[in-house]
């Protein structure tokens, strides 16, 4: 009846995992009541549950990636707490097989449930508003691609509670994530999950790389889109053309573990290679999909804070390109001590070395964007300038890898570990707390707290320094990584300074948490009633802030490069506003439950698969397809909104903009 | 006051001394202390590019910090240029500056990789000593082809001798890696792979496996003794009083164990290497047989079940 789910899944001889499922169950059951008991349930179900406004599930999948930031964190600090204690004669608090999927959650998690839906929330939240439309193409399809996602999140997380998590590290290599060596249910959880959470990335990348070409404002050339737009557009290219080599991927292994196909397997003619291929085939690009928004949001905030143009625009447009079509060519230089010829692991050491000349303009550019600006000190800016501090030893690191036999000597180890979190922290977590401050007055109407938020940028940057110089050290001593026990005592120095990094980062994440709710408790001090509060040169910051849910009350006409600066600066050359448009009546989707349902069975089906309950997989399966038809079906699925609400908003927005038009004008 | 100072000085004097050894002692047996010629290789290129990374990357670090503070929007001395968006001067030279980076370190890439190829027999009068290497639950396993013998956990060979291994794994992925001699390579099932390396200092150095293969992986360690030629010779001679590595010694052996002593055989059922890379009877590469670690009971076989009742 249950497959091969019993009572023994439950970690009752585990005290860890044990307390952490009981204290994350009080946790939910706490929040459910009190938005129960605040009535909250009908508003979170119509206005953010079942929303199709790209900016709500944007700001859905910052929440996630939130929250998965601080599982994958309490993992970080798991592991660090390990190594620092099981050295020599210790053993540590951890065994092997607990350690082992310590490691493979956190790198999984970090990647495919923080960093990826931290990423595609802000583009989310800002491609659209950019580009000067009223939503992304498909505005179902981005719900069920949130709501995919989150179910992928939700069966990793489950792991903890019911069964175990794979002990093979973040990418499941087989042989040792085979039915032979791996009986258990985890690498199932890991496959399941991510094969789930991959659907629904596809789907983004489709609707966005449609939204791009397909959806601007009039007069948003090609050449007219905000860098952030490009990067966007390249990132969600590499998704449409990485994703699938990834599901299918994970489909072999799928089928060699419930099928007893012989993929990669070590008997019945199986190669375990294939898989190494095929695995960073998508793996490689996906840094990239990480990256490249990152460059976009550092290339707005070098603009915007220093008061100038980006410098070199084309330059940037086709450095990003370049990287999107270089980055699958590169796949084979995380492996090169697998034993490839002289002249296979040159060429793709050239390759990806190829990578840093796009990468390295990249740096100059925004180098020169501050240069003649007037750079304002906040919070995004300091971001932007410890990023490219941090990110120049990161790359630098990158292409000693890439150099054959320096790799020969350093690959897998604690100096490999160290750079992809040196450019992981350094570039995508700096790029995205930078676009959260950036963006969050845009999203709800007020600013987040400045001092905090230096101080928050001060954790992770020294944080970073402390937890990862030493491991690039130990690296250098022939440390490798994923060691549940170190015998090496004369490491026991490194280890600690790593695991005080550790404890700083920690600090700058809790310190997210109560900026955030500080910041909501004063925000009727911190209000922006201007809609613009850094003086933006981008569409975001045309209209109201938060933006109503059909963005712009007429789609703004874009003359030059920069949409906003550009009328920004007419405005106050003519000394007036332009004339007032002919409000219409805006035709909006409506919001659909038909993601939350598909995920609930996507979910059923995905627990069904792994604990093998075939019968209530096949009802999961049905749900899932019910639910489609049924939204098939549908008679309505446009809301009209009135002329009178179009034009009372826009008309507000036209005071505001006339009375700081009247200030700069009175102004010398 | 100062005598309190004076003290705290002293205290922290103390504290460095101690450190000192403790910091430099890891160094001691890390890649940056080779003890052959293909190390040694890996650590001139390794430190040859970093320096001229280092010559582009710490001045524009330094530019970064530099021109952000100048710009700032207090500085009223800086120049405000609103509009400089563009130069062809400076897109000419920020294009330049990595390429003839990448141009340079992809030439050390290109030599680099065909020198130091794993599978290139190296360059020496002496004859090599031909090792096979096979990795298994969660220990090394050396067998010397020539000389009839093999070790666990233990790899003795003459210094100043190359060393021309072939590697496989009964399990599932390691990586062979031992930091002083230099380049490591993965250890595959159903396939060998080459490495040849030297050790021209004589001495006991750390090998490991650096490629996570479960639960037993951190106790997977062994040491390399580099010995005198005449010394090895002795050894190996000696080495044939151990017992014999025959099929069934080798299925105890090939049972999931982890930090095993090292242990030496006297004799080695011939051509066990090749079978293992083929799979072949009658040794087999068996499933792991520890439990996982939650206790998720599996279903009893049908025939199973029948036999209780």
């Amino acid at each position: 009846m249950f497959g091969r789910l019993t009572w023994d899944a439950i970690p009752f001889n585990q005290p860890i995992p044990l307390i952490t499922s009981v204290v994350v169950i009080l946790i939910i059951a706490a929040i459910v009541i009190w938005v129960w008991r605040k009535g909250w349930w009908p508003y979170l179900w119509s206005e953010w549950i079942t929303s199709t406004d790209h900016k709500r599930i944007g700001v859905m999948y910052i929440v996630l990636a939130l929250v998965m930031l601080i599982r994958g964190f309490s993992d970080a600090l798991m592991m660090r707490a390990q190594q620092s204690f099981a050295i020599g004669a210790s053993q540590g608090y951890l065994p092997p097989e607990h350690y082992d999927q310590i490691f493979s959650a956190h790198g999984t998690i970090m990647i495919f449930f923080m960093a990826m839906p931290f990423v595609i929330g802000l583009m989310n939240f800002a491609v659209p508003l950019q580009l000067g439309v009223r939503d992304v193409a498909f505005p179902t399809m981005n719900n069920v691609s949130f709501w995919l996602t989150a179910s992928g999140a939700l069966l990793v997380n489950l792991s903890l509670f019911i069964g175990e998590f794979a002990r093979t590290g973040w990418l499941a290599y087989p042989p040792l994530s085979e039915k032979a060596f791996s009986p258990g249910v985890g690498v199932d959880y890991y496959l399941v999950a991510l094969q789930i959470a991959g659907v629904g990335t596809l789907l983004t990348g489709i609707n966005f790389v449609t939204t791009i070409l397909k959806i601007r404002a009039p007069g948003m050339s090609y050449m007219r889109m905000p860098v952030f737009c490009w990067t966007a557009l390249a990132s969600n290219l590499l998704i449409i053309a990485a994703f699938p080599v990834l599901t299918a991927t994970y489909a072999m292994l799928m089928l060699d573990r419930y099928l007893g196909f012989h993929f990669f397997t070590n008997d019945g003619g199986g190669n375990s290679m294939l898989y190494m291929n095929l695995i960073w085939v998508w793996g490689h690009p996906e840094v990239y999909i990480l990256a490249l928004p990152a460059f976009g949001i550092f290339s707005e905030v070098a603009s915007t804070f220093s008061g100038k143009p980006l410098f070199g625009y084309r330059s940037m447009v086709f450095a990003t390109m370049a990287i999107c079509i270089i980055s699958f060519c590169v796949w084979l230089h995380h492996f090169f001590t697998m034993g490839a010829g002289a002249d296979v692991n040159a060429i793709f050491g050239i390759a990806s070395m190829i990578i840093a000349v796009p990468t390295g303009v990249k740096i100059f550019n925004w180098l020169f964007t501050m240069y003649g600006g007037r750079v304002r000190f906040n919070v995004p800016i300091h971001y932007l300038i410890g990023f490219m501090v941090t990110f120049a030893i990161g790359g630098m690191t990158g292409v000693l890898l890439a150099i054959p036999p320096v790799d020969f000597v350093v690959h897998n180890s604690l100096f490999l570990v160290a750079h992809f979190h040196n450019v992981i922290i350094g570039l995508v977590v700096f790029g995205v707390m930078a676009g959260y401050t950036y963006w969050f007055p845009k999203a709800f109407g007020f600013t987040l707290d400045e001092r905090l938020g230096k101080i928050i940028f001060w954790c992770w940057f020294i944080g970073f320094y402390l937890a990862w110089m030493p491991e690039y050290a130990l690296g250098f001593m022939g440390a490798t990584r994923r060691l549940q026990h170190i015998s090496d005592p004369s490491w026991t120095p490194y280890l600690t300074v790593a695991m005080i990094g550790a404890l700083i980062i920690f600090l700058g994440i809790v310190l997210t948490i109560v900026q955030l709710i500080y910041s909501i408790a004063t925000r009727d001090r911190r209000r922006d009633v201007t809609g613009d509060p850094w003086d933006g040169r981008t569409l975001e910051w045309l209209t109201l802030s938060p933006p109503p849910h059909y963005n712009f009350a007429v789609l703004p006409d874009v003359h030059g490069e920069e949409a906003y600066w550009t009328r920004k600066l007419t405005a106050i050359r003519e000394e007036k506003l332009i004339e007032e448009p002919r409000y219409e009546p805006i035709e909006m989707p409506l919001n659909t439950p038909v993601g939350v349902i598909c995920a609930f069975f996507a979910s059923v089906t995905g627990f069904a698969v792994i604990w093998y309950i075939w019968w209530l997989a096949i009802l999961g399966l049905l749900g899932s397809f019910a639910a489609m038809v049924w939204y098939a079906w549908r008679d309505e699925h446009e809301h009209v909104i009135p002329v009178e609400v179009v034009r009372a908003n826009a008309q507000e927005r036209r005071r505001v903009r006339q009375e700081l038009l009247a200030e700069l004008i009175k102004a010398p | 006051m100062k005598k309190l100072g004076w003290q705290y000085w002293r205290v922290k004097q103390r504290i460095a001394i101690a450190a000192v050894p403790l910091l430099t002692s890891g160094c001691d047996r890390g890649i940056l202390n080779p003890v052959g010629p293909v190390g040694s290789a890996e650590k001139t290129i390794l430190i040859n590019s970093t320096a001229i990374m280092l010559a582009i990357i710490i001045p524009t670090m330094i530019a970064t910090i530099g021109v952000a503070w100048w710009f700032r929007a207090g500085n009223k001395k800086a120049q405000y240029r609103p509009d400089w968006e563009y130069s062809g001067a400076v897109e000419m030279v920020v294009w330049s500056i990595p390429a003839l980076t990448v141009l340079l370190l992809g030439g050390i890439a290109w030599i680099g990789s065909h020198d130091l190829d794993p599978a290139k027999p190296l360059k020496s009068a002496t004859p090599p000593l031909n090792v096979d290497v096979v990795s298994l639950d969660w220990k090394w396993l050396f067998i010397y082809p020539d000389q009839g013998i093999a070790t666990v956990n233990q790899l003795v060979v003459p210094a100043g001798t190359p060393v021309r291994f072939r590697l496989t794994s009964a399990t599932v992925w390691n990586v062979f890696f031992v930091p002083q001699l230099g380049t490591m390579i993965y250890t595959m099932p159903r396939m060998a792979t080459q490495l040849n390396l030297q050790a021209n200092r004589q001495g006991v150095y750390d090998g490991i496996s650096a490629h996570f293969s479960g639960d037993g992986f951190p106790g997977m360690q062994f040491k390399v003794h580099a010995v005198p030629p005449k010394q090895f010779a002795a050894w190996a001679a000696s080495a044939h009083s151990g017992p014999a590595l025959d099929a069934s010694t080798y299925d105890r052996l090939q049972k999931p164990s982890s930090y095993v002593k090292p242990l030496t055989y006297g004799s080695v059922a011939p051509g066990l290497f090749d079978s293992i890379v083929a799979n072949r009877a009658p040794l087999p590469i068996s499933p792991r047989t520890t439990p996982p670690a939650v206790h998720v009971s599996p279903k009893p076989p049908l025939g199973h079940a029948s036999n209780v009742r």
